[in-house]
């Protein structure tokens, strides 16, 4: 039986979390180490495992895979969040790649919108708020508008193919990480607000959800102490 | 017979230039549209045709697409350069997002007030040479193999030799201690789609100048 995956990060959102969202979605059990001292990273440099001195880093199949966009493309892929499969469809450019180049797109998307977040935490209390509210404002003006609107076109109940995938599991994480900065982002967004409800209605996804789960809470300044420490920035 | 890709940018590097590359070394011919002024980006955006009112947009089989990675990801899996089997593309992804991430510094510190520059310049020489390259070195080292992956050439490599050849643009001597990544650098410059690219003339841009950054603030309003 194949070992459960295992990932090493902060404890906290960081550049994990869409990961942790993408495997809980999956339904794949995952195990974690939480690295809290300088001593820890240091000795996974020195052990070779992290491919450029950098986390996240996730153990899987038999490998070590770092580069947060990396694993989650590997990953979708492996768990049938990616699309169409290539070989189905003889590798036709139209059938398969369209799909696949999609979900990227929209998936590249939330996860720039989200980076916004978690570099927003390290930054001096004034930048930090301008910063967030800069987020509410390109959510509001310039991601949910395109993502309503894909809704609206197509009235399928995800975004692409008309199947789950990986850009609905990252939609609904940024959605729900922008609610936390203004409860009412999604107001002038009927579908996405279905669209929410809907998602957060899958049962894996409804179970991440639920306290206890290994979802993780915005960053606060002890967590920012503690990558500021470790990584020493 | 299909139309040729068609790419939407700025007259330069940026965003585009790791495109271009790919699809260089993959033999692929490209037009260009050059961004030049407002009132072209904001009708392509009044169009419709930036999904999410950014730059680049890569027309293609049909599709309008944007955003930097899927669009290379995506080229990379139609020209067979991402890998024989899931194992495969996920090294060539890691290996490649590296030196995305290390020549984005570049690309973005053509924007920084000059000390700024200077300093943001310096600090991705000495990634480079610390953090980046000794990897390439050894993964060279450990396998002996001509590429980085699987014994075939693909996109890790092109971007290697991209980001090579902007670093050593910052700092000719950034190879010195790396006599498998001087040989890769020879090796990969020789394959003819590239050695072509490299050629005066070709649809490779130069690095970013005070001109090219007025006209991205002018056109991006920033």
């Amino acid at each position: 039986m194949a070992a459960k995956p295992k990932l090493w990060y902060f404890r906290g959102r960081g550049r994990m979390e869409s990961i942790r969202w993408l495997l809980a979605a999956a339904g794949v059990e995952f195990e974690e180490e939480f690295l809290e001292t300088r001593e820890q990273y240091e000795k996974l440099q020195k052990d070779g495992r992290l491919l450029f001195g950098q986390v996240p880093l996730v153990e899987i199949d038999g490998m070590e895979l770092t580069q947060t966009r990396a694993i989650l493309s590997y990953l979708a892929t492996k768990y049938n969040l990616h699309g169409k499969d290539p070989k189905e469809t003889g590798f036709s450019w139209i059938e398969s790649s369209c799909c696949f180049v999609r979900i990227d797109m929209y998936a590249e998307d939330t996860l720039d919108l989200m980076m916004m977040v978690v570099v927003a935490a390290f930054k001096p209390p004034e930048e930090k708020e301008e910063s967030l509210a800069s987020v509410v404002k390109k959510a509001k003006t310039q991601h949910f508008p395109v993502f309503e609107k894909i809704l609206k076109d197509h009235g399928e109940d995800f975004l692409v193919g008309n199947k789950f995938s990986w850009a609905d599991i990252q939609l609904l994480e940024a959605i729900l990480m922008v609610e936390e900065l203004d409860a009412s982002v999604l107001s002038d967004f009927p579908l996405l607000k279905e669209f929410k409800t809907r998602t957060n209605n899958i049962p894996t996804i409804k179970k991440f959800l639920q306290p206890g789960s290994q979802r993780k809470l915005p960053p606060d300044n002890h967590y920012v102490k503690v990558v500021r420490n470790v990584l020493q920035f």
